[in-house]
This record gives structure tokens, sequence and C-alpha cells, in this order.
């Protein structure tokens, strides 16, 4: 019943391919992967996409999992992230301030020199992975990933000195764009009047805990505002997915500093990124919903038999296992292509979005009914996979968006 | 340790002793696999060097550079697949020696006689009996789905050797000849129109006992490696983006804006992502094996494939409209080679329907994974200790 054997079953390898030390990609060294393919082109002659991804993990990507999930097993078990969800404070202040700030994990993206770890979207990923598997309530994937993104797309010195204040994980951001937007949505922007803003935004994912947003203006530039400044006011909506909350923000000349002149180019990079990591976090909660209703099946015991002995149950875990092994290396892939700025970039993060999401809640669903009614239940922590899988299905735009994007990127034209 | 760059000196040295240009293409063979280049995790003298096998792709690359001939892996995938890892690990000298140089060469065929008319998921019930008399072995019975057969020389061949111990426990794995006058061989004709598969009727064909592989009663245990080896080389394969069955498809749709539909262009997109996705975990695949980490994902690419295969091909049936309702031609026939992706819309849709049978079928593959994999409880199984002789058929 709790998410601390997280004992992956579709993932179970041992360390993964030998890197050499400083093969792993930094941030403007693009092609900085090792890759242990040699010079195959696996896209055939007639489509070349780039290289080979490494679809692995490397021994230090382990390493940083084992850490990650070695704190999230101490500090964030199910019984604790349920009674939060309905506290004043669905966020975990403590549990941020060990992963984001001790572990550094909040400034992975951002380069060195700005105080960061100079890391690249593939450690991002499996830093993902984990929380999904223990639905963790932190603000990575929209701060660390999501405006963090934003961030490094903007030339300025505010954009710099914010990035900097990000990478601590002792300032959080959040981009006031609806988490249902996906990488091609159309921009909604607010009024934009002498250096201060105007207009109210909804469906804003952790930003009742930010202490900034970045938004998009009517006038093409994207702006910092500080939710503590006055004509500020962010209210938290009642989310489905109460682990991830969102919220409505209202500007009534909200005073802003201005991060970049083009708001589209920062926000699409952001939502690529928050797209194609998203299914770093759907593999880790799909992985777990396999692995805890397996264990639990083994010893729950129906008609004098384990219920996981029946075969009928066991083709269904065995046809989610499938889909978890495919969903591991669709978002190895994203991940990887991100991480080298690969041209195959937007057709990895389609693809990986389009295939994770319906995964992520198909094993959700299957870990509720294969649970019974125990499952149904508010204190067993399968609803808070279920409502995390279906809202993840929709942040980032849905897979029917995603695989709108492929029509365009491959070719395969609507009617 | 044979390293890359030894290997390349040794594949140098073949191709100056034999220009490809003006070598005959099976002397070129029989010298490659002399040099231990045929297979180079294979040992010395059986065609390899025992070289890490992930080496191999160094030799390849340079003879297929140099235009050298290859072995035409597609013709002879049985015997490579199957027979050769089996002999490798079960033959006597005598039988490596005398069977894996004309194998990997190509000059000899092989097939498989394993299923059986009654004995086909449950593989281990098989009745095809092999009663020893002196030294040779007297064989009676009927095999099944046996592709190659009319073009094979030797089989690799599953029989009842003990009937009264339970299945499992009674057979025994020999090398069959199929020039036997025994051998019978006939066409099974397919839902296809072709009869790409034979059955083989055998009777009193002669086994001598020194083309028995592995010990008497050990069979099911060797045909293992033999199973083991083809479901390897069914999901393992390594295919471009659009490499499968969505290539066709795909392209019928980028040419023929007049038949598309927003409910087949939805079908066509979500069946894209999956066929993306399933040459994604393939590719991983490799690379975990490359890597020396094989894991427990090769289970699940048949299964993956076989569904895709099946769906994919049935999309485009229905794409292709009015042409759907042809069939480009029922004439009997009898390949050499399996072909899944040939022919039109209409033949890959009724061949891919036995994607989910052959090597394992879907429903005992789930199984298998839910086993092997997510160590979930194994299927009753009422005739573990029941002597063969006594089971329900």
């Amino acid at each position: 019943m709790s998410p601390e054997s997280p004992e992956s079953l579709a993932g179970t390898e041992s360390p993964a391919t030998p890197r050499s030390p400083g093969a792993t990609a930094r941030s403007g060294n693009p092609n900085g992967t090792d890759n242990p393919n040699g010079s195959d082109n696996p896209n055939g002659s007639g489509n070349p996409v780039g290289k080979t991804p490494d679809l692995l993990y490397s021994e230090d990507e382990e390493a940083l999992r084992a850490a990650v999930r070695d704190l999230l097993t101490d500090q964030c078990d199910a019984p604790a992230v349920i009674a939060r969800t309905e506290s004043d404070r669905p966020h975990d202040p403590e549990l941020w301030k060990a992963l984001g700030d001790s572990m550094g994990l909040a400034g992975l993206l951002v380069p060195e020199a700005l105080g960061g770890q100079g890391a690249t979207h593939r450690e991002a990923a499996v830093v993902l992975e984990e929380l999904g598997r223990f639905v963790a309530p932190v603000p990575y994937l929209t701060s660390a990933v999501v405006a963090t993104e934003a961030l490094l797309a903007c030339d300025s010195d505010a954009a710099t000195t914010l990035l900097t204040a990000l990478a601590t994980g002792r300032t959080t951001g959040a981009l006031a764009v609806p988490l249902s937007a996906g990488p091609a949505a159309p921009l909604k922007a607010v009024r934009h009047q002498d250096g201060t803003l105007h207009g109210e935004l909804t469906g804003i994912a952790d930003a009742a805990t930010a202490d900034v947003l970045l938004v998009p203006g009517d006038d093409g530039a994207l702006y910092a505002v500080d939710t503590d400044a006055p004509g500020v006011t962010v209210t938290a909506q009642t989310a489905l997915d109460l682990t991830r909350p969102i919220a409505r923000v209202s500007l009534d000349a909200a005073p802003a500093r201005r991060l970049t002149p083009d708001a589209e180019t920062a926000v699409h990079r952001a939502l690529r990124a928050g797209a194609g990591l998203l299914a770093s976090e759907q593999l880790g909660l799909a992985d777990w919903c396999l692995t805890e209703t397996v264990r639990y099946l083994k010893e729950r015991k129906q008609f004098n038999r384990p219920v996981g002995g029946f075969q009928s149950i066991k083709h269904r875990l065995a046809q989610v296992w499938l889909e978890v092994v495919n969903t591991r290396a669709a978002a190895r892939n994203a991940a990887d292509a991100l991480a080298t700025r690969s041209p195959d970039t937007d057709i990895a993060v389609a693809v990986a979005q389009a295939y994770a999401a319906p995964v992520a809640v198909h094993a959700a669903e299957e870990a509720l009914q294969l649970h019974g009614g125990i499952g149904m239940t508010w204190e067993h922590p399968a609803h808070l996979y279920l409502k995390r899988a279906k809202a993840d299905s929709i942040a980032y735009g849905t897979a029917g968006r995603h695989r709108e994007a492929l029509a365009e990127l491959v070719d395969l034209q609507a009617p | 340790m044979t390293d890359a760059a030894e290997l390349r000196r040794r594949t140098a040295e073949l191709l100056a002793a034999n220009p490809p240009a003006t070598t005959d293409r099976l002397d070129f063979l029989k010298a490659r696999f002399d040099a231990g280049l045929a297979w180079v995790h294979y040992p010395e003298g059986l065609g390899g060097l025992a070289a890490p096998r992930s080496l191999q792709a160094v030799v390849d690359t340079e003879l297929e550079a140099a235009g050298a001939p290859d072995n035409d892996p597609r013709r002879i995938g049985i015997g490579l697949g199957m027979a050769a890892p089996t002999i490798l690990g079960y033959g006597t000298d005598e039988q490596k020696r005398r069977f894996l140089r004309p194998l990997w060469v190509g000059e000899e065929v092989w097939c498989q006689l394993f299923s059986e008319p009654g004995a086909g998921s449950d593989l281990a019930a098989l009745g095809t009996r092999a009663v020893r008399e002196g030294d040779d072995w007297i064989v009676n019975g009927q095999k099944v789905w046996t592709s190659s057969a009319h073009v094979a020389r030797w089989a690799i061949l599953i029989a009842r050797t003990d009937p009264d111990r339970p299945k499992h426990r009674g057979i025994t794995y020999f090398v069959c000849d199929m020039t036997d006058p025994g051998v019978d061989v006939r066409p099974l004709r397919q839902i296809t129109g072709e009869a790409e598969f034979n059955e083989v009727f055998l009777t009193d064909v002669r086994i001598p006992d020194a083309h028995r592989l592995g010990e008497v009663g050990d069979g099911w245990r060797v045909a293992q490696t033999t199973l083991m080896n083809e479901r390897v080389s069914i999901g393992g394969m390594r295919i471009p983006r659009e490499g499968g069955m969505i290539g066709p498809v795909s392209k019928t749709w980028r040419e023929r804006p007049e038949l598309r539909t927003a409910d087949l262009h939805q079908r066509l997109l979500t069946l894209w992502v999956d066929a993306e996705v399933a040459r994604l975990t393939g590719e991983r695949l490799r690379q975990q094996m490359v890597a020396g980490q094989p894991g427990p994902e090769g289970s699940g690419m048949k299964l993956a494939f076989a569904r895709l295969n099946q769906e994919i091909s049935g999309l485009e049936v229905e794409l292709r409209g009015e042409e759907g309702l042809l069939y480009d031609d029922w004439t009997m026939r009898r390949p050499e080679l399996v072909d899944f992706t040939g022919r039109d819309a209409g033949y890959r849709y009724l061949r891919s329907k036995g994607n989910s049978i052959e090597g394992g079928t879907s429903e005992v593959l789930l199984n298998i994974v839910a086993e092997r994999v997510l160590g979930l409880p194994s299927e009753p199984r009422t005739d573990k200790d029941v002597a063969w002789k006594d089971l329900a058929r």
C-alpha cells in the first residue's frame, strides 16, 4: 500500500552504459553525449534525423536516481502526501528544500556559471521518473524545468538574475501559461501598459507557492512578476490532482520586469521541454502502479489462491508491463533529444507525449481496478496516481494534440 | 583477446587473399568461415575467434564496404538462428565440425521439426516417436508448420523416446536427414493462398545415434536453447523509422489524398506513434545487448510487433477502399523466403494473422511475461507428474 517498495519491475537494469567521465552532455555542448552505437544510423538512409539516441541510463544517472529515491523513500510517504492534499500547503516545503536546495536538483538545467549544475534533460528526466513514482508534491517540473527553460531562452540581466535564483531552489517560478497548453498552443497574453500587467489567467500550475510568475504580455514580450507584489492575486483553484495544484492569477497593474521581447520562443521552448520530460514522470508513475499492483496481487488471496495467478489478471499486468517498457524507450528518446538539441526533438517529444500520456492513465486505472475495493478508498494511494495520471494526460498538450503536431512533422496530413 | 583492430587486420587479410571481385561466392564464404570471421563469437575452428559478439559489426562493416558476398541470412535463418546455437551448445565435436560450416555458408539449409497437429502451444506434449534400434533410432510421426522443409538438407527434430515419463522428461533432440526416404514433405496451403509452410510425415525414418544432440531424455532442455534463439531472432530485428508495415501505409497516405478520412487519420497517427515507439524499444534493447546488459524487455517485442502488423495492415486494407476489396493473387506457390511486408495490403493483412501464432502465441507469451518477468504465479500444471502416455488427448 505504500510507495516505499519501488523496486522497478519493468526497469530492472543494472547500471547501464559505461560513459567516459565528462561524457554527460552539458548545456552548450550539444554533441557531448556518448554514443554507444558507433556510427549506426537507425533511421535508414531515406530518413536522416541525426545521431542514434542513447536510450540507456549512465552510471551517473543511476546514482542520481538512487539518491533521489532514497530521499523520497524517507520523506515522501503516501499517508503524508494524502494528508497534505487537503491542507493549506499542498506543496511540501521541507521535501522541496531537501531536493531542490540541498541536493541541488533545482539547478540541474542551469549552467554552472549561473550557480546551477550544468547537467542536461537526461538527468532531469531521471529525477522526474522518481518524483512520478512517489507523486511527490514539489514544483520541480514547473519551476526547475519549465520556468527554467523559459528563462534559458531569454537574454537579459533580469532573466539571468532570476535563473540564478531558481537554480538555488530557494526561489520558485511558474510559467503563467495554462498547464493544459502544449508547445503548439496559441499564446494567451495579458495587457501590458507602462511597465505593468493587467489581466486574469487560469489553470496555472504551482502558481500558489511560486515566488515569481513568468507572464506573456500582449506586446509579445515575457515578463517576470513577483507574486507578493501589489496588484497580484493568486487564488487556488480546486484541482483534480491535488499534488500539482493549479491557481487563478489576477494582475491589476502588477509591476513587471521584462525578460525577453520574444515570449513566443521562450514559451515554446519551455512547453516543449515540459512535454518531453513529463513523459519521464509518467513513466515513473506507471512503473509504480505496475510494481505495486503486482506486489499486492501476489499477496492478496481470493478463492483460496493469489489473485495474481488468474490468467485474465496476469495478461492485463503483462500488457501494462509492455506499455511501461515502451514508455521507457520513448521517454529516454525525448530526454536525449532535448539534451543533445537533436534536430529530431520535435518528433521525439510529440511521440513521447502521445504515447506516455495514455499509458500512465491506463496503468493507474488498472492499478485501481485490480486493487479491488481497497483501491477505491481515500486511504489507499492509488487515487493519487490516477488523478496525477489523468491531469498529466492534459498537461502540456493532450496525446491528441501531440498527434496533430506529428501529422505536420512527419507529413501525414489531415484530410 | 581479439579486439576490433585485430579483426580489421584479419578481415583485410581475408580480402587480400580472396578478392571478392574474382573469387567464387561459395569459396569466399568458406574462406571467411575458416578465417574465423563468420560469427566471431563462436570458437576458433568453428567459424569464430571467441571474440565478443558485439565485434561482429566490425567485420560486417568492412566486408560490406569491400563488396564481399554475404551468406544470404534470410534464406538460412533457421539454421543460423536456431540449429547453430543448439549444435554449438549441445553437439559433439564431430557434430560441430560436420554441420556448422555448410550451415553457415548456406550449402545446407535447415528446417525445424518441432510443432505437431496435437502439440502447438503445448509443444512438450508432442507424440512423434523415436525408438532405439541398434545404433539407430526409428522415427514415426507428423510435424507441421515447417518452413523451408521442401528445400532443407537437415532438420532439428524433437521426438518422444520415453512415453512412460512425464511429458517434459521423455523427449530427445536429433538431427534428421531430410533426404531419408521416410521423410515426406507436403505443402500446407495457408489463408494467403500460398504454401509457405509444410507438413512433414515421418515414416520409419532412420537416424543414427551419432545424430542425437544432448542426452537421451534431455531434449526439452536442449530445445529451450533453440526456442530462446527463435524469439530473439523474431523480435530482435532492427528497423529504421517507418521501416516496418507502417512504411507502406504512410506512403499510400501521402500519395493518395483522395483516400483520407478523419477517422482513418486518427487511427493512422496512433499506429504511427505505436510503431515508432516499438522501434525505439527495439533500439533500446539492442543498446542494452551491446552494453552487455540484456534485459527481459525482449520478451515483449514479438507481442508488440504482432499486434502492430495486424492493426496496421488492417487499416491499410480499409484505407484503400474499393481496392481493398481486391487481392493480388491467390495462386498456390511455395516461396523459399518468408515475406512479411511484400505484396499488397491484403496479403500483409492475412499473413500478419500468423504473427500472433508462430513462435509462441501472444497468449502464451503474455503468460511468460507475467510469470518470468513479473513473478506472478504459474498456470496450474495438472500434467506435470503424469506419464505422457496417460495425458488427455
